[in-house]
């Protein structure tokens, strides 16, 4: 070419088009450093056996089950637009599935985990086919009918300790591991697998054909439509991904606390309510915001562990003003502030060989 | 089983969900706003009637005169100061903020009177019982609720349809820009519309709380009953509601006649039924 392109020139940046001038970037600087950060930061924690008491295990188990609820929550609500109020329904079926299997028919634990996620996969498709026709807000407050209904069921079900609840026996829980040191490394490893795994099938999704459409309907439904995607059943599809990811924890937390109820499995506070804090606090729609989130939320926790139910409500308070004055989160402002992608699901586009 | 004395029950006790759900109701119409923390609102009046009762030794019905105008009072700086900033954009913000709202009182409540089960004394008139044709005897309370229910409904209706102010309240929600350009101060006017929601809140949450029992806890459970209410009713319309209520009414009259565990699960099957197989409601009136 010999006259040199203007970059804003659309001619110009056709014509660097059609010579693949330009670079579809899917990674950043950060984000690489970030992946090293990561896998260098799950191996210390893969090794908190060698290093930590209980009680630290005990902390990173509850932070990696949030972290995982608050991923799966972000993905429904923060790209699918689906507000939904009525996880704990998810939770409560995982437990209960794990319950059920393991003392019915004698699956080993970590195999009920797993019928526990397709088992809440399954009971996903009939309940969106009914929640799905209520909108917005409207759709948070089915979503949570829904969940208190089947409370009340499950408080029916004598054979699982009706409103009581019941426990594992002793022969379940010593098929995991006969020796309980082996055992709470076992079931450590199995909260860090899960939080790897639902990140991990987050970040996949995200970055897929279907994460464009889901970042596409995130920002406008409306205009995403009109372009062709099909909202119906990618916000279908997200619903059941979540579910059965919320499935798994749900079977894997009651597996940890190996007592289950239906107040406790449908408790919209300890499943809900808490993790909506984090992801509006760390961030909505952002992969980082909820880790962020759940940090703040144990910082605050352990802080104010003297006080009552006072955290909740400082918890709150932070909430309300960070949709009121900061939508994005503090990932958000972190993010603007220093430009960090640490989970890189954008398309970046870049030169190769600029115009001279 | 006595079904004509279970269609009563049901009917009076569609009276009071309701009065639960006219607020909800009125700011979802004027604004789209759709307020999680309305259930905790109505508590949160119970327990201003609570204090007043305890503090002033006054009859409960008599706490009315200053549940109202706190609640209206609160409604009106509520939505001035907080809600009026998350309106116009994304359902997240409205959504997410009054979701905050409602863990907010809910746990402010349970700090400032812990987790006690109360209850306000109404006196003798909760024993009286009216035999109604037909042989049914019913509490005098639940009569007067329905009552005020309908007084409540007719007077909203008359207030949206032959007034001034209703006037501006249908022409802000039918299209806000034109109406502000008419003169409306919209953040003003959806400032009233919230006190004015309140009001039936507070109304809704002192006879409730006659009724029986609340506790901080109480409040999520009361905005259920008043969403099921106006989904079944269909959106936006006013006698709607009260059709909605008394179908959940009677659904969980029928439930409690099977079994007190029944009551609640009967209702939310009713509402889950209705949805499938009639999504907007039996009366629909605005297109969400």
């Amino acid at each position: 070419m010999s006259t040199p392109a203007q970059p804003l020139d659309p001619n110009a940046t056709h014509a660097a088009l059609a010579q693949d001038r330009f670079r579809v970037e899917r990674s950043t600087h950060s984000s690489r450093v970030f992946a090293l950060v990561l896998t260098l930061g799950m191996a210390v924690l893969a090794a908190a056996p060698w290093w930590g008491d209980p009680g630290t295990m005990q902390l990173i188990t509850e932070m990696a089950y949030y972290l995982a609820l608050a991923q799966l929550w972000n993905l429904l609500a923060g790209y699918a637009g689906l507000v939904s109020v009525g996880q704990q329904a998810f939770v409560g079926l995982g437990g209960y599935t794990l319950f059920a299997v393991t003392d019915w028919y004698g699956v080993h634990p970590l195999g009920g985990i797993v019928l526990a996620g397709l088992a809440a996969g399954i009971a996903s498709v009939p309940i969106a086919m009914v929640v799905f026709r209520l909108r917005g807000a409207y759709f948070a407050v089915g979503t949570w009918v829904v969940a208190e209904s089947l409370l009340l069921v499950f408080a029916q079900i004598t054979r699982l300790g009706g409103g009581s609840g019941t426990s594992l026996t002793p022969q379940i829980v010593q098929s995991i591991a006969a020796d309980r040191g082996v055992r709470e490394m076992i079931v450590y490893w199995v909260a860090l697998a899960l939080v790897i795994l639902v990140t991990g099938a987050v970040y996949i999704l995200l970055r897929s054909r279907h994460g464009l459409a889901l970042t596409a309907i995130r920002d406008s439904e409306l205009a995403s439509h009109s372009l062709g995607v099909d909202t119906y059943r990618t916000k279908l599809l997200v619903f059941v991904v979540t579910a059965v990811g919320t499935g798994l924890i749900g079977a894997f937390i009651f597996l940890q606390k190996l007592r289950i109820s239906p107040e406790a499995a449908f408790s919209v506070n300890d499943w809900t309510v808490v993790v909506i804090f984090m992801v509006v606090i760390g961030g909505i729609g952002t992969l980082e915001g909820p880790i962020v989130g759940m940090l703040v939320y144990f910082a605050l926790r352990e802080l104010l562990a003297d006080y009552g139910t006072w955290y909740l409500i400082l918890l709150g308070v932070v909430a309300v003003l960070v949709m009121l004055k900061a939508r994005e989160g503090l990932w958000g402002l972190i993010a603007r502030r220093f430009n960090l992608q640490l989970f890189p699901v954008r398309r970046n586009l870049t030169r190769i060989n600029p115009p001279r | 089983m006595n079904w004509y004395s279970i269609l009563v029950q049901g009917t009076l006790l569609g009276g009071l969900y309701a009065l639960f759900a006219i607020g909800l109701s009125l700011t979802f119409g004027i604004m789209r706003l759709v307020n999680i923390a309305h259930g905790d609102l109505i508590t949160l009046s119970a327990f201003v009637a609570l204090m007043a009762v305890d503090m002033l030794e006054l009859h409960p019905l008599v706490s009315l005169a200053i549940v109202i105008p706190v609640m209206f009072g609160l409604g009106y700086l509520l939505q001035r100061g907080v809600l009026n900033f998350t309106l116009g954009g994304s359902i997240l913000p409205p959504l997410l903020v009054t979701f905050g709202l409602s863990v907010i009182i809910q746990n402010v409540l349970l700090e400032g009177f812990g987790a006690d089960m109360r209850r306000l004394n109404a006196g003798p008139i909760e024993i009286e019982s009216v035999t109604l044709p037909g042989g049914v005897t019913v509490g005098l309370m639940p009569i007067i609720v329905f009552a005020i229910a309908l007084v409540s409904l007719g007077g909203l209706q008359y207030l949206l349809y032959r007034t001034r102010l209703g006037r501006a309240f249908r022409a802000a929600s039918d299209d806000p820009a034109s109406a502000e350009l008419m003169g409306i101060n919209k953040n003003h006017l959806y400032a009233l519309a919230m006190g004015l929601a309140l009001i039936f809140t507070a109304l809704a949450g002192v006879l409730f709380a006659m009724r029986t029992s609340v506790d901080p806890a109480s409040g999520p459970i009361r905005l259920i009953f008043a969403f099921e209410a106006i989904i079944i009713g269909g959106l936006g319309s006013l006698w709607g509601t009260l059709i909605g209520g008394i179908v959940l009414g009677i659904a969980q009259s029928i439930g409690a006649a099977f079994s007190v565990q029944w009551q609640i699960l009967a209702g939310h099957v009713a509402f889950l039924v209705i949805l499938l197989v009639k999504p907007d409601g039996l009366f629909p009136r605005i297109k969400d």
